[in-house]
């Protein structure tokens, strides 16, 4: 098998779910130039309530087919996701949209603290394993990589995703106002643009990404965790950042180059550092990419805005 | 007439009264709360001095540091290196902690000068990954060359001793018997006791002032002929020579270092001692680090509460407290965002913000 091929396929499946989440953050931050923290511990959720579902309806109902079990599970944690985060906004950065832009920060902190700790309390400290034999278990070989059935279905379902959003921000109303309201909040509102109502429904859309990347991510290492959250939401940030925060199609061109370098440089870093640095060094390239980026072209690969601002 | 009248305008006498009661605190607390607590006060005095440390970066010169951590741990390690069997090394304290606070003072500037150009969120998150990138490392620098020990961590770490006087086990003082911590407590005192006066000279100093201007207002302060590079990279390096001063000391009161307590929770948990406090303020800083530590480990008594109330303990005190912990952080930003004790600058900044 070839490792080239085979962690570019691993980096770019990787990098659908960085970017999915990646658009979470980039939309809220495009509109109100605030880091939503709680982001990735709303993916985790997504993740945990789609198991919990899945887990209960194999134990009522196992004969049901595998896959139709799998997306009972995403269709629940979806609307449950879009609940959270509309309430994550309304209780933690409304009432603080006009404070100093240290307390959002805090208060996100905060929530995501806060999010962990419910998700622990209900779902207990250990990994919770997902059903992976609900799925199909095939695999193809492309280009010397092999590539499972459920790695497949993510790239579709993200391609399908993103295409979706970027019709919904270029030619729905929403969208309209989703645009104007970045631009200038004020000048929306008085041209009859419910900015809160607007804010709330970005929050939403972003939440509902979230949960789908949460389950992607879940069923293809087979595995949910309450910390898992915290790490996949700085990654996918740092992906935003890459591709220029605020700009959609630059968090999904940032989050699929994050999963490959990512993977490429674990699949290497032992041999060019002649075995000094090994594959557990993974996580630390999504943060060397955010400070290279950010020292080097602090506006991102697609972003224009300038990032001076206090 | 009530103490606070007959004190007023009387310095000497408060420092006098503060200085007795600090002295005694300790055997109070191990008469009446156990030998736990005591622990716990030093802790309280090892995150003022690192909340002290991040306050200079934070509220001083108002550059989000979310890695803080990183110091801390770079200053735990040089202390464990340095005065363990691990090395083989037994070098004496006067020799590491200078070492220990230079390394973290490398480290603060190594991460100030690619960070120069950034502010507020960007800040926050680089050095978050600053931070994180310092942790991986010190988790997996034991293969193949051993050097940090891994995930076990390093373990037998010399107690502080001082012209062999060592502080690790128990001593006879002038007919008292003081146990171990006690007598680190009286170290951190001492240490504490440096660094608020350190904090207080600066503030009101050439350099505090240039920090505050750069918070207020870059620009400005650099057409006023601050050299904001460099009076930047002094706010990290100073921060960061706290962060391993006290780094140093934690190792050598706590006796093995891990990989585990150097976490962002820990930079999170610092960084919310000061706004908790108020930034910027020292004595707000100091009220925010004593309430973060003692608070949680008080809720640790909700077990036995649960325990009156329902009859058995539903929910594990230990997880509840980070819970409660997220909630009062996101309480009091609604609440009060700007601390308990505000800076008086600082509150005449949000007075104009509302206006």
């Amino acid at each position: 098998m070839d490792i080239f091929a085979q962690q570019l396929v691993n980096g770019l499946v990787l990098g659908s779910v960085y970017a999915l989440v990646a658009l979470g953050y980039t939309l809220v931050y495009g509109i109100l130039e605030l880091i939503n923290f709680a982001h990735g511990e709303t993916t985790m959720m997504g993740s945990m309530i789609a198991l919990a579902v899945i887990g209960a309806l194999f134990g009522v109902a196992p004969d049901l087919p595998g896959i139709l079990i799998v997306l009972a599970g995403l269709l629940v944690a979806i609307p449950a996701c879009m609940l959270l985060g509309y309430s994550i906004e309304r209780v933690a950065y409304r009432p603080l949209r006009h404070a100093p832009r240290l307390a959002p920060l805090i208060t996100a902190i905060g929530m995501s603290i806060v999010l962990q700790n419910v998700a622990m309390l209900i779902w207990g400290k250990q990994y919770i394993a997902f059903p992976t034999t609900l799925l199909p278990q095939g695999r193809h070989d492309v280009f010397g990589a092999s590539i499972t059935d459920v790695q497949i279905a993510i790239l579709v379902l993200t391609v399908t995703i993103m295409a979706g959003l970027v019709t919904l921000v270029n030619r729905t109303r929403l969208g309209r106002a989703m645009r104007a309201t970045a631009q200038a909040p004020a000048v929306a509102q008085l041209m009859g643009v419910n900015v809160n109502r607007v804010i709330s429904a970005t929050f939403v859309i972003g939440a509902a990404l979230a949960a789908i990347a949460g389950v992607m991510v879940s069923a293809n290492y087979g595995q949910a965790h309450y910390y898992m959250g915290f790490l996949l939401g700085l990654k996918a940030f740092s992906a935003a950042v890459l591709g220029g925060i605020g700009n959609l199609a630059g968090a999904m061109l940032g989050g699929l180059l994050l999963g490959v370098i990512e993977a490429l440089g674990a699949g290497y870093i032992g041999d060019l550092t002649g075995g000094f640095l090994g594959s557990n060094y993974q996580d630390i390239f999504a943060f060397l990419v955010l400070i290279l980026v950010l020292t080097l072209k602090p506006s991102g690969l697609l972003g224009s805005r300038s990032v001076e601002r206090a | 007439m009530n103490v606070l009248e007959i004190l007023r305008g009387k310095a000497w006498l408060t420092a006098g009264l503060l200085l007795v009661g600090l002295i005694l605190l300790p055997f109070l607390v191990e008469a009446s709360l156990g030998k736990s607590w005591l622990r716990i006060i030093d802790f309280a005095l090892l995150y003022i001095m690192l909340a002290l440390g991040l306050n200079i970066v934070v509220g001083y010169a108002g550059l989000l540091d979310l890695g803080y951590v990183a110091f801390y741990a770079v200053g735990a390690y040089c202390w464990a290196l340095l005065a363990s069997p691990h090395f083989g090394l037994n070098l004496p304290f006067w020799v590491i902690l200078p070492v220990g606070a230079a390394v973290a003072a490398l480290f603060g500037v190594l991460l100030g000068t690619p960070t120069l150009r950034l502010r507020g969120d960007y800040l926050a998150i680089v050095t978050l990954g600053f931070g994180e990138i310092i942790r991986i490392f010190i988790n997996n620098l034991n293969a193949p060359v051993n050097i940090t020990n891994g995930p076990q961590g390093i373990t037998s770490i010399e107690p502080i001793s001082i012209g062999g006087f060592s502080l690790g086990k128990t001593q006879e003082v002038l007919g008292l018997t003081l146990s171990s911590p006690h007598l680190y407590y009286y170290l951190f005192l001492l240490c504490v006791a440096l660094v608020v006066f350190v904090c207080m000279r600066l503030e009101n100093s050439r350099i505090g002032r240039a920090w505050v201007a750069i918070r207020e207002d870059e620009m400005a302060a650099a057409a006023a002929g601050i050299n904001t590079r460099n009076i930047k990279l002094l706010a990290f390096a100073m921060g960061a020579t706290f962060g391993g001063l006290s780094g140093g000391l934690f190792a050598s009161f706590q006796g093995f270092v891990s990989p585990e307590s150097f976490n962002l929770m820990e930079s999170i948990m610092i960084l919310s001692m000061i706004v908790l406090g108020g930034m910027g303020n020292i004595v707000g800083v100091i009220v925010g680090a004593i309430l973060v530590t003692v608070i949680p480990e008080a809720l640790r008594y909700t077990g036995d509460l649960q325990q009156a109330v329902f009859g058995k303990v539903f929910v594990d005190p230990a997880d509840l407290r980070m819970l409660l912990f997220g909630m009062a952080l996101v309480l009091m930003m609604l609440l009060r965002p700007s601390g308990l004790l505000p800076s008086k600058q600082r509150r005449q900044e949000l007075a104009e913000d509302a206006a």
